[in-house]
């Protein structure tokens, strides 16, 4: 038995609640022994810093990877272009929420409130991603792909292109704000709001041990978005875990057959469609609009990417493994290594500025600069990090943490019922 | 099954050779692939409650005639009736709803789904295929009731098929002749009035051949159940089908019972002449 | 044939297949409206302008050598990409970056030739900072260096990632080669931005410009791109139709089972297939850099969708098609000035993907053939 077989065995073990929650405890405590190691006085600070940004991390990719995982780990459908259906929600939720009069050069909305936003994003991308699908689902697996990720930035050239970054709806004046972006109702002010509010107390004290206040609100509104990835869990569990999410599982195996039984695929294919762009529209504004500004440079395409990556570590297949997929992701690939190469130095060194000279040093034996170029460099190694290891569980370990589970499509116990009436006639 | 339906079609059940009450009727049918004609005119019947053998040396065009009926290719030409229907290039799944399925001939097990999985999947108007019924707080018990029904009725048809206990485990770890059982599982599962089988019998042992065409006589028997049948082992068909239609280069060429069938020059030509 | 019968099979071919009718529209009226802005005439309709505008001959024939050239560029790119996607069967997401590889490698290489004896460190000359701009004529023998540089590196590079990254999973399906070279793309676009850093810098400018039926003026590196461009599509040709190994790749393209039957050393087709394919596009990113003068880590990815809608238009699998496929998509993007503002010009190409891949996703040559 391998070792990964035996790490396997013993994440089956636990359910599901649990593995998820210390999961996440656990990167909560290695950024928090992070702090400690890093931050002298300012550990309480640094740590609740750093746990907030990481965790409002987790929450994005989660989210979007429970959508991926609904369209292609159930589904079979490869959907690249979940950039453009995250802008599709947070421009709808900008251009809705915008002030009617905002400052001078700021781009006007319709400045309804944040809620009416959200919905109109969720519905707006759904809508978008229904209209996408009815003629690209008939397509196979790499064809949908391309198309979607062609989609996907021809809707961000859209929101980029000038022409539409002020323009008039039904009368009233809005716009995208083009390449500059725009700025709307912000979701973390819902977070401050309640800081600030009952959570004053809390205020006081983290104050007390040098922790701020922005921390603390940003601390608190990953833990909203925990809780949005909370709710969405139990909506798709209970759409996986039913007679729906049969027919999904049997049209990723094999659509003539599900045909054959009298299935439409073709209506199940596109509500799946939608449901998960709608996910993705509401991540658009919480993840990537959380400040209450977006630009079309958030919304490339190698988002898309990092989701995949992210859902292939955990389990494609695998709702939980979505959650636990994006935790490691966020927490460990893409968060941690920029953070120790921000911290990380060596004595007095200071980094070269381009690799020949780092190399330079090895000539006289002394690997410092080398090193040293490498740590100030983490940020970009950490991408090289998540290709290698993207590379090598699709060669070794396809199934990810969790895809080997079979979680049964259905909404019951599939236990022999003990009643039978008559049963043994047939034998 | 449920017990009225079962009796209404028994009165149904024809066991003569008159194809009186057409279940299925075959006009005409024809199928060109680029130049190619696979079906040519192919003309035929099949009674209500019987079990029909389709027979034909290689080439002759059963297959592409069972996918023209069962919607997988749209014909070029002709007309195919069903229970006084045009469906003719219909979606397979709308067939389906209407009590025509069929069992492929390389069974198609999902293969990543368990035994009970595959067969719950069939049941057509399970209210829980519907989002808004699943998630719903107030409407998903409604869900898990009828769940509990198929669940139930899934058993059953494990149990009369013999392969209950296999019912957990994944579909692609089945042998050969326990996938064919569960096609055929799977396919009555759809409470359906016909089932086209297409060479269920291949790479099956004897004891099981035997065990298959005891439920397929059974379910003729008890529930009226119309059976066309297209194999190539010709003591199964000789044996157990009141009516043998034999196709050749794409065109019925002759049809009857299997004295007829066996005494016909046309057919034995067809078979040892143009083998392919 | 009557005007009924006409009338009838047009309402036939119309119903039949309505995306090709409403491709027909847009391009009959696209073209309308091009002759109108060539007249310099406008037509209105209640009100709004509806045809024309002006354009003199001159822009347009500016912009369709642009699109050429592009064109030219990303079609020989698109070669290797065709070629992986027929005969090792996946969408090879990688190979934009591939293309990054090459044409810094060769940037490299030729402008540290250029360097040489200039005084300038090595370290500026690698890290392509030393602000020199090379062209054709001013540094003819550097810039050829440095295309022969990058053809061969990128022979090296797309070697190293086969036998690392697809050779252990030759027998795996489509979709799981497709996500490794996702891996493979994020891990080489950030290697080369961990050595070269995230800037983009300018290393090239047109030394020696030429008119062109005076009305349309090219710069030196543009003529290389051409020529270049030209002899290699050539070569390929030759080689496809000349040669043994020629015969054996369009046989695998066809049927790779039956080509493995018939006992032609399939392993050794497939590294010929990335020696020619990554060559190819390695010079075609060295040529894209040479006429826009920049580069910059993630230029080759930004470039592979286009890559990808020149491939598919011209039909997977055919390098004929790469090439023409690339023309046309060259030209897309060029033309769809005239009837585009800028900012979504670049979405017409894009549109122009989705649009075959729905319609005709077999493309214009069609088949699988590698002819």
């Amino acid at each position: 038995m391998s070792a990964v077989d035996s790490v396997r065995d013993r994440l089956d073990a636990l359910p599901d609640v649990g593995l998820v929650v210390g999961f996440i405890a656990s990167i909560w405590a290695v950024m928090l022994v992070l702090a400690i190691a890093v931050g002298g006085a300012n550990w309480a600070n640094l740590a609740v810093g750093f746990i907030g940004s990481v965790t409002v991390l987790i929450g994005g990719y989660a989210i979007l990877a429970l959508a991926l995982n609904l369209q292609w780990g159930y589904t079979g459908l490869f959907n690249i272009g979940i950039a453009g259906f995250m802008a599709v929600g947070a421009y709808t939720t900008a251009v809705l929420t915008a002030p009617t009069d905002p400052a001078a050069g700021a781009v006007p909305g319709l400045g309804l409130p944040l809620w009416v936003g959200l919905i109109g994003g969720m519905a707006m991308a759904a809508i978008i991603g229904g209209l996408a699908a009815l003629p690209a689902l008939r397509l196979k697996a790499d064809y949908l792909a391309i198309v979607t990720v062609a989609f996907s930035e021809i809707i961000r050239l859209v929101v980029n292109w000038d022409g539409l970054a002020e323009f008039s709806l039904f009368g009233a004046p809005v716009g995208t704000g083009g390449a500059t972006g725009i700025s709307f109702k912000s979701a973390n002010d819902v977070a401050a709001g309640l800081v600030n509010g009952v959570g004053q107390p809390l205020v006081t004290a983290a104050d007390g041990i040098g922790v701020s206040g922005p921390n603390l609100a940003n601390l608190t509104y990953g833990v909203i978005l925990l809780l949005v990835v909370a709710a969405s869990y139990w909506v798709l569990t209970r759409i996986t875990n039913s007679p729906f999410g049969r027919v999904l599982k049997a049209i990723r195996e094999d659509e003539t057959v599900t045909q054959s039984l009298g299935k439409d695929t073709r209506r199940f294919k596109i509500k799946t469609f939608m449901i998960g762009c709608a996910l993705m529209g509401l991540a658009g504004v919480l993840f990537r609009g959380q400040a209450g500004y977006i630009s079309p440079q958030q919304f490339r395409p190698t988002i898309t990417f990092y989701v995949f990556a992210a859902l292939i570590i955990g389990g494609s297949g695998s709702n939980t493994g979505s959650i636990i997929g994006a935790a490691t992701f966020s927490g460990l690939l893409f968060y941690l290594p920029a953070r120790l190469g921000e911290n990380i130095s060596l004595g007095g060194t200071r980094a070269p500025g381009n690799i020949i000279d780092a190399v330079g040093g090895l000539a006289s034996l002394d690997p410092l600069p080398l090193l040293a170029y490498i740590i100030s460099n983490v940020s970009t190694l950490r991408f090289v990090l998540i290709g290698v290891v993207l590379i090598y569980i699709i060669q070794n370990q396809p199934e990810g943490l969790l895809g080997h589970r079979n979680e049964p499509a259905t909404s019951v116990s599939l236990d022999r019922p003990q009643s039978r009436s008559g049963g043994e006639a047939d034998e | 099954m449920s017990e009225p339906d079962a009796a209404k079609r028994q009165e149904t059940a024809v066991t003569s050779d008159a194809i009186d009450s057409p279940l299925l009727e075959i006009d005409g049918l024809r199928k060109e692939f680029g130049g190619v004609v696979a079906v040519d005119g192919a003309t035929f019947s099949v009674a209500e409650g019987s079990l029909t053998g389709l027979i034909g040396p290689n080439g002759a065009g059963k297959s592409t005639t069972f996918n023209c009926i069962t919607g997988i290719h749209e014909p070029t030409g002709g007309r195919v009736t069903f229970d006084g229907q045009d469906i003719t290039g219909l979606a397979p799944y709308t067939l389906a709803n209407r009590g025509l399925v069929r069992t492929f001939q390389i069974a198609r097990e999902l293969s990543d789904m368990t035994v009970l999985e595959n067969v719950m999947l069939a049941p057509g108007g399970q209210v829980g295929e519907s989002v808004v019924r699943s998630v719903t707080p107030g409407l998903r018990g409604d869900v898990i009731r009828d769940e509990a029904d198929v669940r139930d009725r899934a058993w059953e048809t494990l149990e009369f098929f013999e392969i209950d206990h296999l019912a957990h485990e994944n579909a692609g770890n089945l042998s050969g002749g326990q996938r064919k059982l569960l096609e055929m599982a799977r396919v009555l599962m759809t409470d359906p009035e016909m089932i086209l089988l297409d060479e269920p019998l291949a790479g099956v042992n004897p004891t099981l051949e035997e065990k298959l065409l005891e439920r397929i006589h059974e379910l003729r028997r008890e529930q009226g159940l119309t059976f066309l049948l297209v194999e190539h082992d010709m003591d199964v068909i000789m044996n157990n089908c009141e009516h043998i239609i034999v196709m050749h280069q794409g065109s019925v060429l002759a049809e009857g019972d299997a004295e007829t069938i066996t005494s016909d020059e046309r057919v034995l030509e067809a078979y040892l002449g143009g083998d392919v | 044939m009557g005007i009924a019968e006409f009338a009838r099979d047009g309402r036939v071919v119309l119903g039949d297949r309505p995306g090709a009718a409403v491709v027909a529209a847009v391009s009959g009226f696209l073209l309308l409206d091009l002759v109108a802005k060539l007249a310099g005439t406008t037509v209105f309709f209640l009100g709004t302008r509806l045809l024309g505008g002006s354009l003199t001959v001159g822009s347009l024939l500016s912009m369709v050598v642009d699109g050429l050239l592009v064109g030219l560029a990303v079609g020989l790119a698109g070669i290797g990409l065709s070629m992986t996607y027929s005969i090792l069967d996946f969408a090879n997401f990688a190979h934009g970056d591939t293309v990054t590889a090459g044409a810094f490698l060769g940037w490299v290489a030729a402008y540290i030739t250029a360097g040489l004896g200039t005084g300038a460190p090595i370290s500026e000359l690698f890290m392509l900072n030393s602000g020199r701009q090379l062209s054709t004529v001013s540094t003819f023998l550097p810039v050829l260096l440095g295309l022969v540089v990058a053809g061969v590196g990128s022979i090296g590079v797309v070697l190293l990632v086969d036998r690392l990254t697809y050779r252990p999973m030759r027998e795996a399906d489509n979709i799981s080669l497709l996500i490794a070279s996702i891996g493979v793309a994020l891990a080489m676009r950030y290697l080369i931005a961990f050595v070269f850093g995230t800037q983009t810098s300018g290393v090239a400018s047109g030394g020696l410009r030429v008119t062109v039926l005076s009305t349309v003026s090219v710069t030196d590196n543009e003529i290389t791109l051409l020529v270049v461009s030209l002899l290699l599509m050539l070569g390929v040709h030759l080689l496809l139709q000349r040669t043994k190994l020629g015969k054996a790749m369009r046989a695998m393209a066809d049927n790779e089972d039956l080509a493995r039957v018939t006992g032609i050393p399939t392993e050794r087709v497939i590294r010929l297939t990335w020696i020619l394919g990554g060559s190819l596009a390695g010079i075609g990113g060295y040529l894209l850099v040479l006429e826009s003068g920049t580069i910059s880590f993630n230029f080759g990815w930004i470039l592979l969708l286009l890559i990808f809608a020149a491939v598919i238009v011209g039909g997977i699998g055919s390098i004929y098609g790469a090439m023409a496929g690339g023309v046309l998509i060259g030209l897309v993007d060029s033309l769809a000035l005239i009837w585009l503002p800028s900012g979504l010009s670049r979405a017409s190409a894009f549109l122009v993907l989705i649009v075959v891949l729905l319609l005709r996703p077999s493309g214009i040559f069609g088949g699988v053939s590698t002819a």
